[in-house]
């Protein structure tokens, strides 16, 4: 198994395929993600990005509750997608009532059932949180998900 | 350290702490696994001591960390080996062990102790909020702490390196810990935007397990195969390239599977389509070049558990990273599947057999090595390769489960255009398939039982036979023609 009973396709060969066509893609990539950035702002109406949405965002953050939902269908599977749940609770007519009273009313404590935790926010947290996922709802998704059970 | 006659350089003896807190962090993430397993059926179980959330991080972030100890302890016993010289520093290496496990221990201990916003304001979270994001959940001195053990762990390894003799594993390997370095300097960015926020959180997380990730397994895969087949390296080499080769023409553009539903414009369903179908080309070639060493193999290694570990790692990698992905990665399927128990079950699979398995494998190889031996009795290597059956059927269970659940799901929850059921009314008709996920969780930690008990096993260690054939394989042409000789 000399190199010459490999003859016509080497490793050397092989190698700058590999370092060539990676440098290609890497900047196929970096063009599209430039495009897309150039994008984002109208696809998740940058403009109404408030203060209280970045609040909002860092109160979702600052409490994990990526570990139990899915948000855009990305997080834990083990409660519902929130990406639309603003509009799920009944959007502009009380959505944002919904979601306060749902998130102060925990844990039900239902025996066998499963539990969210109670994490105390204030009223200006509850408020920030609604703020981000009313935004949340907005954001041009591809027409995802499917329904609205999300 | 005395003397080890088996280690061709005395400096890769700092693997063997890597491993074993490899091992035991492993044991962690499945204990945590099967109290959510637990969590799914009896949704009360253990709150509000331990809430799902709480388990999750320990047990995705067990994972990495396990994962990435094993990658180092890999990094510290082959690259002396491969460069023939011996380690640059090993007491670096050594303090970077002890720093990690702490930060790691402490993080863990943060998680379950500390509410999570409390953390979140203890650890100066307001200064750079990096937290509360999947898998990057991590406390910001936990992420700082990982990036000096990271650099750390590369200058070490690249100096051994460079002065050395390089070879096409070390420098593979090289490219791989390097990129993940860097890529994970991205777990740093979060932009109030949350759809920029997605798009370069997925460059820590896909351009790790679907990118850089797949060198470092190439390598090791390599390493292990060359060392128990005895296969020319030349021939490796090539096959090792084109693998990772098409891993990144496939990887980096197949980034865009995760750009489907998160706000990104509609361009990349039809580059995701294109380039993720592609993904499964790298783990099928990676199993046809596990075969083609076995078949060729110049000996028999005296540890074919090692040889079992890395062929069972080509075939779950590719059914877990292969199969399993492309089952939902075209985009007018996942629009349907998207976030569902199909998720799970594929991450949970590729992982096991992708990343897991490799690391399995080549702590298979190394740990009898840094013990003194060439290889195990061949009693302790029976009950390792029982261990690799257990672990992969609870896995392989688990799996089906999890598609099940999943299938249920899109079915009842996504499918219907009127009356769709609601999230938690579709969940309390999947108790059937959560009920046997949580058994063949248990059938996985009994498989794990087994592989750290087989490291407790005595005997006298196996030896390689000379001249005649193993039981139970076919002898290889190559074998065929040295007997002919």
């Amino acid at each position: 198994m000399s190199t010459q009973a490999t003859s016509g396709f080497t490793k050397e060969m092989a190698r700058n395929i590999f370092y060539g066509g990676s440098l290609f893609f890497i900047l196929v990539f970096l063009g599209l993600v430039f495009d897309s950035e150039q994008r984002i702002p109208e696809r998740s109406n940058q403009p109404a990005v408030t203060e209280a949405v970045v609040r909002g965002k860092a109160v979702w953050e600052q409490n994990n509750c990526i570990g139990c939902h899915t948000l855009l269908g990305e997080g834990a599977y083990f409660a519902p997608e929130l990406g639309n749940v603003y509009q799920r609770r009944g959007g502009d007519a009380g959505g944002a009532a919904f979601i306060k009273a749902w998130i102060k009313a925990q844990p039900t404590g239902a025996p066998g059932r499963r539990q969210m935790p109670q994490f105390n926010l204030s009223e200006q947290q509850l408020d920030d949180l609604v703020e981000f996922l009313k935004w949340s709802n907005g954001i041009n998704t591809e027409k995802w998900p499917p329904n609205i059970e999300g | 350290m005395s003397h080890n006659p088996v280690l061709k350089y005395q400096s890769q003896a700092v693997a063997k702490p890597y491993f074993i807190a490899a091992i035991g962090l492993f044991i962690g993430q499945i204990v945590f696994g099967l109290v959510m397993g637990a969590q799914y059926i009896w949704g009360d179980f253990l709150f509000p001591a331990i809430p799902f959330n709480v388990a999750r991080m320990v047990h995705t972030n067990l994972l990495i960390v396990w994962l990435l100890f094993a990658f180092m302890g890999s990094a510290y016993y082959l690259v002396p080996e491969e460069a023939e010289t011996e380690l640059y520093s090993p007491k670096l290496a050594l303090i970077m062990f002890w720093v990690f496990l702490a930060a790691g221990a402490a993080t863990v201990l943060g998680y379950l102790l500390v509410p999570y916003a409390k953390l979140a304001e203890l650890t100066g979270n307001n200064l750079l909020m990096t937290m509360g994001r999947e898998f990057l959940e991590q406390p910001l001195p936990t992420k700082v702490g990982i990036v000096i053990v990271a650099l750390v762990m590369l200058f070490n390894i690249s100096m051994t390196y460079l002065k050395g003799r390089k070879t096409t594993i070390t420098t593979v390997l090289l490219l791989g810990l390097w990129g993940l370095a860097l890529l994970f300097l991205f777990a740093f960015v979060n932009p109030h935007n949350l759809v920029r926020d997605k798009m370069y959180w997925w460059w820590v997380v896909h351009l790790w397990v679907e990118g850089v990730w797949e060198l470092i397994m190439a390598a090791l895969l390599a390493y292990v195969l060359i060392k128990t087949t005895g296969v020319d390296r030349e021939v490796v080499d090539k096959w090792i390239y084109v693998i990772i080769a098409f891993a990144l023409f496939t990887g980096i553009l197949g980034t865009a599977h995760h750009y489907y539903f998160i706000g990104l414009p509609g361009y990349w369903h039809l580059v995701g389509n294109i380039f993720s179908s592609l993904e499964p080309i790298p783990f099928f070639l990676m199993t046809m070049f596990a075969f083609r060493m076995v078949q060729r193999r110049r000996r028999d290694h005296a540890n074919q558990a090692a040889v079992l570990w890395a062929v069972g790692c080509a075939v779950m990698g590719f059914l877990g990273a292969g199969v399993w992905g492309f089952l939902h990665t075209l985009s007018f399927v996942n629009y349907y599947t998207h976030g569902t128990q199909i998720t799970a079950s594929h991450g949970h699979l590729a992982f096991y057999g992708a990343y897991v398995l490799v690391v399995i494998a080549l702590i298979s190889y190394a740990m009898p090595t840094l013990r003194g031996r060439i290889a195990n009795s061949l009693r302790a290597q029976s009950l390792e390769m029982w261990s690799f059956w257990v672990m992969s059927i609870g896995m392989g269970v688990m799996v089906l489960a999890l598609t099940g659940a999943g299938t249920v799901q899109v079915w009842l929850q996504r499918l219907p255009t009127t009356g769709a059921q609601g999230y938690m009314a579709v969940q309390d008709q999947l108790t059937f398939f959560y009920g046997l996920r949580l058994a063949a969780g248990f059938v996985f930690l009994a498989g794990l039982v087994m592989y750290v008990w087989s490291f407790f096993v005595g005997g006298e260690p196996a030896e390689e036979p000379l001249g005649t054939r193993r039981g139970g394989l076919m002898p290889s042409p190559a074998q065929r023609r040295l007997q002919h000789d």
